[in-house]
């Protein structure tokens, strides 16, 4: 992580960096269904894999209420506090 | 800056700073804790601390008081657990935190302090009758082996003392002179790439512009860092001596450059030079920038050789700096409010220094009623250039003006007349020549001016060339009226000389204005403080 100072006039949100990635898929894999349309498709077909290469993972599901809104944060605590990694499926 | 603002606690507070370090062993120590407690600051690597270190811990072994070693590096801390093996506490300050806190300059530093973390005493290095005095009066049960201890020992300069160290606990202290949106790049992003995506850059890479940077770049003036310097258009954004530094930090500038870097922004943000037009404008405009006085020699510009090409950080950089600070600040960008047709190498970077000891001619900036030995930059909104006047022929000064009249004619179009303002960078030949002739400025514009003047009547738009006076209007003068000879420029003032260059190479080269006067940009100065 390297901090500098923004040049700008600070009008407009600095774009967020993207989280260090984990090396190596851990044992408590959520994924996350933004609720738009055949998500839910996608997920289910990345379960089922990710279930046949990786035996010793377990995978629980979630769901954002609806996709127009960000996770509420009680989601997001359940979510972190639960899991190693979490896939988000941005199907539409 | 001067050393003593670097640390704001430079004179420690009383009470003293609370804090809550770990051990080595990873438990949390909290300062106060409502006991006496005896600090010592070490640094394992300070030969005084090794020879205080066992005669400090002697106080908790045999006092059974709390004594606590705040020690400077990771490393050198369980060195010192392994080598004293000690009673007292070692605390992990190798972030360095609570010794900038407590503004320690040399270690060892002892601080003895009451219940409440009010300092009653202290010691700093090792004077032997000192030390003995401290004991006596505040540990007089404790046995030590005075003979054993040399007389005196100085100490180490603390950690916090290195200039770089210093400048990041100051950043991130909470008296931090630094306001501007902290922007935390994720260790997946390379900073570089992150900056670009931004829009933060010229399309040139830039030097990030970290805190520690911008804390040194900011003891290039003397200003306030929070002073509002200059209001930026186009978005009309207060600029602070934070900001600016940040953008000079960006172009690569040296904290010296820092000065110029905003009087420059200082001359551009105001209603004559109208930075809002020349960064509007499809023409392309961009600001010029001459520095004359006593600071070009300082900051070591280029007024030779090159002086307006690449190769000189101190040319190339304050250019560049001003452009960046009214691109971030301003937020002039191409595609918003920058709208330049085709744009021009000059709004990268334009800048250079006038060779005032070379020149025949009064420097730029005391003709323009500044002092000799003030330091000035001066803007002009340039569209074009610079173009060579290449002339290696004249031998007297009219011969030489009457070849750059020529040659201005034409300055944006032949048929332009009253063409904004010129800008002649003359190099020490062609000086000579006109120093030969003792040909003044107010010589060499003249016969500019008469030189590039043509019959109006060759300025009436035709056929081939639709461009120039439109034919409905020549036909309201008559023959007479329409043989007076036209100069290109509305007024002598609007012809620009300044001296600059190599010595061998007989050229000029000239920069095409933009619209002049008050209904476009006004060349504009200002004086540069420190």
């Amino acid at each position: 992580m390297s901090t500098i100072l923004d040049p700008t006039d600070e009008r407009t949100p600095v774009a967020r960096s993207i989280s260090p990635r984990k090396k190596s898929l851990q044992k408590r894999v959520a994924m996350l269904d933004i609720a738009k349309p055949r998500g839910n498709v996608l997920l289910d077909r990345l379960e089922e894999l990710l279930k046949e290469r990786f035996s010793e993972i377990t995978v629980s599901r979630y769901s954002k209420p609806t996709f127009t809104k960000p996770a509420p944060i009680s989601l997001r605590n359940e979510i972190r506090d639960n899991n190693d990694v979490v896939l988000e499926a941005l199907a539409d | 800056m001067g050393e003593t603002s670097r640390n704001p606690l430079a004179m420690r507070a009383n009470p003293l700073p609370a804090f809550s370090l770990r051990d080595l062993d990873g438990e949390d120590h909290t300062f106060p804790n409502g006991t006496t407690t005896l600090l010592c600051f070490v640094k394992e690597d300070c030969p005084t601390c090794n020879l205080v270190f066992p005669v400090v811990d002697t106080i908790s072994r045999e006092c059974d008081a709390r004594v606590l070693l705040p020690g400077q590096t990771a490393e050198g801390n369980q060195a010192l657990l392994n080598k004293f093996k000690p009673s007292a506490t070692i605390l992990d300050d190798s972030i360095l935190k609570v010794s900038f806190a407590f503004g320690v300059e040399t270690v060892p530093l002892v601080i003895l302090c009451d219940d409440n973390g009010q300092e009653l005493d202290s010691l700093t290095g090792f004077d032997k009758k000192e030390w003995q005095s401290f004991y006596s009066k505040h540990f007089p049960m404790v046995d030590i082996d005075w003979s054993a201890l040399p007389d005196w020992r100085p100490g180490c300069g603390s950690l916090t003392q290195d200039p770089v160290i210093g400048e990041r606990l100051l950043a991130e202290s909470e008296n931090s002179p630094l306001r501007a949106r902290r922007i935390e790049i994720g260790t997946q992003d390379d900073v570089h790439e992150f900056m670009f995506d931004q829009g933060f850059t010229d399309g040139l890479p830039v030097v990030p512009p970290t805190q520690e940077r911008v804390l040194q770049m900011l003891s290039g003036t003397r200003r306030e860092p929070q002073e509002e310097i200059a209001v930026v258009p186009p978005n009309m954004a207060p600029a602070t001596v934070e900001k600016v530094a940040i953008n000079a930090v960006l172009a690569g500038c040296k904290p010296d450059y820092l000065p110029v870097v905003i009087a420059a922004l200082q001359a551009l943000c105001t209603d004559e030079f109208n930075g809002h037009g020349v960064f509007a404008t499809t023409m392309g405009a961009s600001p010029v920038m001459v520095v004359n006085g006593p600071i070009r020699q300082r900051i070591g510009m280029e007024m030779g050789m090159s002086a307006l090409g690449q190769g000189n950080r101190a040319n190339a950089s304050i250019g560049r700096a001003l452009r960046l600070a009214v691109r971030n600040i301003g937020g002039a960008r191409p595609g918003g409010t920058e709208r330049t047709t085709l744009g021009s190498p000059l709004k990268f970077t334009m800048c250079f220094a006038e060779w005032e000891e070379r020149s025949p001619w009064e420097p730029l900036h005391v003709e323009r009623g500044f002092k000799r030995d003030e330091s000035v930059v001066t803007l002009f909104a340039m569209s074009g250039g610079p173009a060579l006047i290449v002339d290696q022929a004249s031998k007297q000064g009219k011969q030489l003006a009457t070849s750059m009249g020529l040659s201005l004619r034409a300055q944006h179009h032949v048929r332009s007349h009253r063409a904004g303002d010129t800008l002649l960078v003359v190099s020490p030949e062609h000086g000579d020549t006109f120093a030969h002739s003792k040909w003044e400025k107010q010589d060499v514009r003249a016969q500019i001016q008469s030189a590039s003047s043509v019959p109006l009547r060759e300025l009436v738009e035709d056929d081939e060339c639709p461009v120039g006076i439109p034919a409905i209007r020549a036909k309201e003068f008559d023959e007479e009226e329409l043989d007076r000879p036209v100069p290109k420029f509305a007024s002598t003032k609007n012809i620009h000389l300044v001296f600059a260059g190599s010595e061998a190479g007989m050229f000029t080269s000239a920069f095409h204005g933009w619209a002049s006067g008050p209904m476009g940009s006004i060349p504009t100065s200002r004086a540069i403080e420190s």
